[in-house]
């Protein structure tokens, strides 16, 4: 009876059942990869508004405190969303008549349709993130949200993958800083910086279990 | 012995052999049968794993197949972008994101209790009662939980209809100015009737007095569950009508004639916050502090089966049983000083014409209970006369109080002018007699429009009235009401009412202090309106906002002990504390009318009847209270206590009369179907003169003899899309001659069976020593009994330094160690926890056929469990919440993790992670552990969407849940503690079911604080946990029952 296979076969059999382990690897890790790219996560893309709001310019070139929009972000859970009004204190004096902030006006009149914005950093719904206590603790904006004084349009920066969230929650360290410094986005740790003062300072601990975060 | 069904002499003859359970939770478990034992070894019933009807078991892999396929693509897209749309302006006081509460009341049957409602942006979505307010004080019952879903039911009616078809506002603005006698003055024209249910606003009240005062024009009370009686019984003393105050508190002996006192009733929770407050006790207090009750009664309720002593009676025979107490008492009481003399000859002259044969036997029994009382403190006992007693068993039992000493602010019983308010020309008259007068009135051809606000006396007017007749003839029929109801169909306009959370207004609770109610919430509907703006329409002819009609009248008549400062002062601080301070009225002198024996001996007589006949109650349900509640699936989904029955009622009945009539108990398991599904014999009931009503039969333990008891509020048939259908009405064989009592039924039994949801049975626990119970002076001899029975390996073992039964490590815990305990002793079974929990976390309603089939998902259930004889048992309440088992079982059999052990102690459940293995929920013990076996959160309806609380995630499909301790309130007072750099403070957290429980029987705290209240009680002599020898070590414990029985030997006492 002819041989089938010829004797190469040997080695092409044995490189192909070795190389299957470094195949399915490479898979698993273009698979890790995959999910955490911004492709599929969504990050470095902005999103598109109905008003072309600038982080970029009201943060970066005039120097407004994110608390002046974001007014509930050192008591609640929501950091809270900039209300018509708040947008109108300023641009019923400057800018009055520009195309590009219609809808903010049509929002302010009485009957007008709200200001519908949309979500840029989008949490699962089973995910219960509390901004208040995180700003308390010393972490800052920038952590999480990126350099927004440099967005002109924003977007995300991180995967918001809970991986993501534990890396600072196991070791949260990597992030504290003064509280004073929490919404200074280009705050940067002096040589001398010691996280393990504040970390006793401001009592931090790290919370890991489920049902700090899920409910 | 048979399987299909017990025998009383053979369960008589399994007690007394000491082969049944000491403590048994339904009849079948006492008897021990088969089918009983069949369902107890299964975690979930037979069949509850499948889609059963009409799905066979192809149909459901094909299904199963398409949904593991859309749950793969599901899995690889993303979910859309969510907007937020953030405010024009601002409101004052709201920081996005977080709630706020604000203070108001909400009324039953009138008679208001306060309230905090939780406004997230906007919406309200939990019900918490008012510390500050008299009739709440800090609690809440199940119909004020379930209050927001009834704001949020989309079968509310959305618009105004004439005849039927949509309307405006306007349009009956425009019909009610043609109803006013002069266009320019106030004043409804000649023929203009109006009817309410009881009135208790004083703006409400004030607007009818000056709307409907002339001969021709006038207002009309109705509602099915009154007062009456009790006005009544009050006006045989004094001559008129009095509102009498109980202050349990300070009673050291209460007797309940047929009183459940601590389920319902104006003021029941304040009962119950006194009642169970003398029932915490430690060893030291026990003999001296606790309090002793006495129940008569047919229906057993939980009052009565929580009582020492109670005596199954026939509801009519009451009156008679009295009597005996009384010409006990007026011997007794003979010799002391202080009693009034004409107190006593009166007590003694009505003891011996109210003298029965039919009570006969019981004589020692009461005399017993008579010679307690005499034998008490001077002032520190208490009779109690029952809702729905005739006026003269109020009469004879107040009469006693004041030969007892009990008349008085600082006693245990005090009368004040009425709370409720009627038409002031004619004096009082009964709501029947008003009602009557009304029917009359429409025969005759007198009225010439007829406003009828709110209520619904279509389904529930006493049927010998024959209302609907009588209604047809009005040329003008106007009814305002929340739903389009029975009695909206038979009128020209229908006007949706605004919920009590839409509107602004004002109610008294039973002790006559005031709330402002304000709304949380615009009304939904548009055209959405109150009584009040109503009949302000019909008197001023302008559409007036409730805001500006409560607010004049508290303008003008603003109490003149409620302080010096300005009126909008006086505004914001009642509309704060939620109650109008100084409001509560002042006790009136207790002054005997003339000819008061003569009154009360004609009433006492009228109620004989001879003793063969059988007679039916009628009582308010636990759950739909008189049907108002009927198209909530919460409240009609809520184990009523005792029956653990849901979405249905039957005729009650004691054993005895279920044998002698042939009626067979309802049977389940392989004889009668699944799990919670009981199949019950149909009976009929009929009364001289009324179409016969058939009914399932339940037999209930403890039941009176020769009695059946019908709860009201069923049988809705335009109630909605939950309540329409459900039940039986009892409305059919109500008359108004003997609205809560009858004798002379007739009852046989019917071919059929009905099937009924009863959960009963559902998550037995199948373990021994589960309630722990001694009398007090046990107590005090020896505090930790309850530790010595049962074998609990892990009892102390940390203290001790012994090594623990356990291979892994201790979990430490630095930080907070959560826990819980249940006082068994304080707990009334009325069931405020579990809808408070299923509002809290976003539980869904699952229906009768699922209730059926086991599916229940209330995290908190209350397990009942009786004691001694069918005939005659006691009960004990055993709430049972997740355990938080320091070894959970559940944790290790989890194969993703989906349950884990949380740095402080909780066993924590992560739905996102959860695959639906349901390992968990078969290694459990304690069978705390629910599974949704469908889609039964719903996602659809637009206005349910409004009433999810936003911090907990509602859980879809195929995924397992349970109690978390309400771990996002844990976290919102730790955060909120963190944030002050402090620790949460004792009493900080409360969860749901303990917010409202008005016994104070469960406590919720840090056991790590060592002062913590919830660490004190842990360390109690009395504290036990459930199913210990399984060392699963539970965190949430209980203390032991502690019962205060008389040792008279007539009493013939269960054992505690």
């Amino acid at each position: 009876m002819p041989q089938i296979f010829h004797r190469s076969f040997n080695v092409i059999s044995r490189v192909s059942i070795f190389g299957a382990i470094f195949f399915l690897a490479a898979l698993g890790w273009v698979a890790a990869k995959t999910v955490r790219a911004p492709y599929y996560t969504g990050a470095f893309t902005a999103i598109e508004q109905p008003v072309p709001f600038s982080h970029r310019h009201h943060v970066g070139g005039l120097k407004i405190d994110c608390r002046y929009c974001h007014t509930a972000v050192e008591e609640s859970a929501f950091a809270g969303m900039p209300t018509s009004k708040t947008c109108m204190n300023c641009h019923s004096q400057i800018w009055v008549g520009s195309p590009m902030l219609a809808p903010v006006r049509e929002s302010y009149k009485p009957g007008g349709p709200p200001l519908e914005w949309n979500r840029v950093h989008q949490l699962p719904d089973f995910v219960y993130f509390n901004h208040s206590i995180h700003i308390h603790k010393g972490i800052g904006c920038v952590s999480c949200h990126g350099r927004v004084d440099e967005m002109p349009l924003t977007w995300q920066v991180h995967t918001l993958h809970m991986d993501w969230c534990l890396d600072c929650h196991r070791n949260p360290e990597q992030h504290v800083r003064p509280r004073e410094q929490v919404f200074n986005l280009a705050w940067e740790p002096p040589v001398d910086f010691d996280p393990q003062v504040y970390m006793e300072k401001y009592r931090i601990q790290s919370k890991t279990s489920c049902s700090v975060c899920h409910r | 012995m048979g399987s299909s069904g017990l025998d009383l002499p053979e369960v008589q003859q399994r007690l007394a052999d000491a082969q049944g359970r000491e403590y048994w939770r339904s009849l079948e478990e006492l008897a021990g049968t088969e089918a009983f034992q069949e369902f107890l070894h299964r975690e979930f019933p037979s069949r509850a794993s499948e889609w059963t009807n009409p799905v066979t078991r192809r149909r459901f892999l094909q299904i199963m197949g398409a949904s593991l396929a859309l749950a793969g693509l599901a899995g690889c897209s993303k979910s859309p972008r969510q907007k937020i749309v953030p405010y024009r302006r601002q409101p004052e006081e709201i920081v996005q994101g977080k709630p706020l509460f604000y203070a108001t009341a909400m009324t039953i049957g009138g008679y208001a209790s306060g309230v905090l409602v939780e406004s997230h942006m906007g919406r309200p979505i939990k019900v918490e009662g008012n510390p500050d307010h008299p009739a709440s004080l800090g609690a809440t019952d199940a119909f004020a939980q379930a209050s927001v879903l009834t704001l949020y039911d989309p079968d509310r009616s959305r618009s105004v209809r004439d005849r039927g078809q949509p309307s405006t506002w306007t349009a009956v603005l425009e019909q009610l100015s043609k109803l006013r006698k002069d266009p320019e003055k106030g004043g409804a024209a000649d023929g203009v009737h109006v009817l309410t249910e009881s009135v208790t606003s004083p703006t409400l009240a004030g607007q009818l007095t000056s709307l409907f005062g002339g001969k021709g024009s006038r207002w009309h009370r109705y509602q099915p569950c009154n007062q009456d009686n009790a006005l009544q019984g009050a006006a045989l003393l004094f001559g008129k009508p009095h509102n009498a105050v109980y202050r349990l508190k300070n009673a050291d002996v209460v007797v309940s004639l047929d009183a459940d006192f601590l389920s319902c009733g104006p003021g029941h929770l304040a009962h119950v916050h006194d009642f169970s407050g003398r029932r915490r006790v430690e060893a030291k207090d026990a003999v001296t502090k606790m309090n002793r009750l006495y129940a008569i009664e047919a229906t057993p309720t939980s009052t009565g089966l929580f009582a020492e002593h109670r005596l199954p009676l026939p509801s009519h025979q009451v009156g008679a049983f009295a009597a005996v107490p009384a010409r006990e008492l007026a011997s007794a009481l003979r010799d002391q000083v202080n009693v009034d003399n004409d107190v006593l000859d009166g007590l003694r002259r009505l003891g011996e014409s109210g003298r029965s044969e039919a009570v006969a036997r019981h004589e020692k029994w009461a005399a017993a209970v008579a010679r307690d009382l005499a034998k008490a403190k001077r002032g520190r006992t208490l009779l109690l006369p029952g809702d729905g007693q005739p006026s003269a068993v109020h009469a004879l039992a107040h009469l006693m109080n004041s030969a007892l000493g009990n008349i008085g602010e600082k006693d245990t019983v005090f009368f004040t002018r009425p709370v409720e308010a009627w038409p002031e020309e004619d004096g009082f008259r009964s709501q029947r007699d008003s009602l009557a007068r009304l029917v009359e009135a429409m025969n005759a051809g007198d009225v010439k429009a007829l406003l009828i606000l709110g209520g619904n006396p279509v389904y529930n007017a006493p049927v010998d009235l024959n209302f609907e007749r009588a209604l047809r003839k009005v040329p003008f029929r106007l009814h305002l009401s929340l739903h389009e109801d029975e009695t909206s169909r038979l009128c020209h306009w229908h006007v949706p009412e605004a919920h009590y959370l839409e509107a602004w207004g004002d109610a008294r609770a039973f002790d006559g202090t005031a709330t402002i109610q304000q709304p949380l919430i615009a009304p939904l509907y548009e055209g959405a309106r109150s009584a009040l703006e109503l009949l302000s329409a019909l008197e001023e002819r302008r559409d007036q906002p409730g805001h500006d009609i409560v607010r004049r009248y508290w303008r003008d008549n603003r109490p003149s002990r409620s302080g010096s400062g300005d009126f909008e002062a006086f505004w914001r601080e009642a509309l704060h504390d939620g109650k109008v301070a100084g409001t509560a009225f002042p006790a009136e002198k207790f002054s005997l009318d003339s000819g008061w024996i003569d009154r009360i001996g004609k009433e006492l007589s009228v109620g004989k009847v001879e003793r063969s006949s059988i007679e039916i109650v009628f009582r308010p349900d636990p759950a739909l209270y008189d049907g108002r509640f009927a198209n909530n699936g919460w409240l009609q989904e809520l184990p009523r206590p005792l029956t653990m029955l849901t979405w249905d009622n039957a005729a009650l009945m004691s054993p005895r009369t279920a044998k002698r009539l042939e009626v067979r108990p309802p049977r389940r398991g392989r004889h009668g179907g699944e799990h919670g599904e009981a199949r019950a014999d149909l009976v009929r009931l009929e009364l001289p003169g009324r179409d016969p009503l058939v009914v399932p039969a339940w037999v209930v333990p403890g039941h009176a003899d020769d009695s059946v008891t019908i709860h009201l509020g069923y049988g809705r048939t335009r109630a909605g899309r939950v309540g329409t259908g459900v039940g039986f009405s009892a409305y059919t064989l109500r008359s108004s001659k003997a609205p809560w009592c009858e004798t002379g039924l007739t009852i046989t039994r019917e071919d059929g069976t009905y099937p009924l949801a009863s959960t009963q049975q559902h998550h037995d626990l199948n373990g021994t020593n589960l309630v722990r119970a001694a009398k007090a002076e046990k107590y005090e001899k020896e505090p930790a009994f309850a530790q010595k029975v049962g074998h609990d390996p892990a009892h102390g073992v940390i203290e001790n330094g012994r090594i623990p039964l356990s291979l892994y490590a201790d979990h430490p815990y630095e930080g907070y160690k959560w826990g819980m305990v249940i006082d068994l002793s304080a707990c009334v079974g009325c069931s405020a926890c579990v809808v408070a929990c299923q509002a809290e976390n976003n539980i869904p309603v699952v229906g009768k056929e699922e209730v059926m089939r086991g599916r229940e998902m209330h995290w908190l259930r209350i397990d009942t469990y009786f004691k001694g004889k069918p005939e005659d048992p006691r009960a004990y309440f055993e709430p049972v919440p997740c355990m938080q088992c320091e070894n959970a079982p559940c944790e290790l059999v989890c194969p993703v993790e989906a349950t884990a052990h949380s740095s402080e102690g909780l066993n924590d459940m992560v739905y996102n992670r959860c695959v639906g293995t349901r390992y968990c929920s078969n290694n459990c013990p304690y069978k705390v552990r629910r599974f949704n076996f469908l889609q039964y959160a719903d996602y659809a309806t637009e206005t349910l969407k409004l009433l999810h609380n936003p911090d907990v995630t509602v859980r879809s499909r195929g995924v397992m849940e349970k109690c978390t301790y309400c771990v996002q309130r844990i976290n919102a007072a730790r955060i909120e503690a963190e944030k002050r750099d402090e620790r949460v403070r004792d009493g900080e957290v409360l969860t749901a079911c303990q917010a409202a429980c008005p016994a104070g029987a469960i406590v919720f705290g840090d056991l790590n604080h060592r002062k913590s209240r919830v660490a004190i009680l842990h360390a109690s002599p009395r504290n036990y946990g459930l199913l210990e020898d399984l060392n699963t070590r539970p965190r949430t414990t209980y203390l032991a029952a502690i019962k205060n029985p008389n040792d008279d030997p007539d009493l013939h006492t269960t054992d505690v």
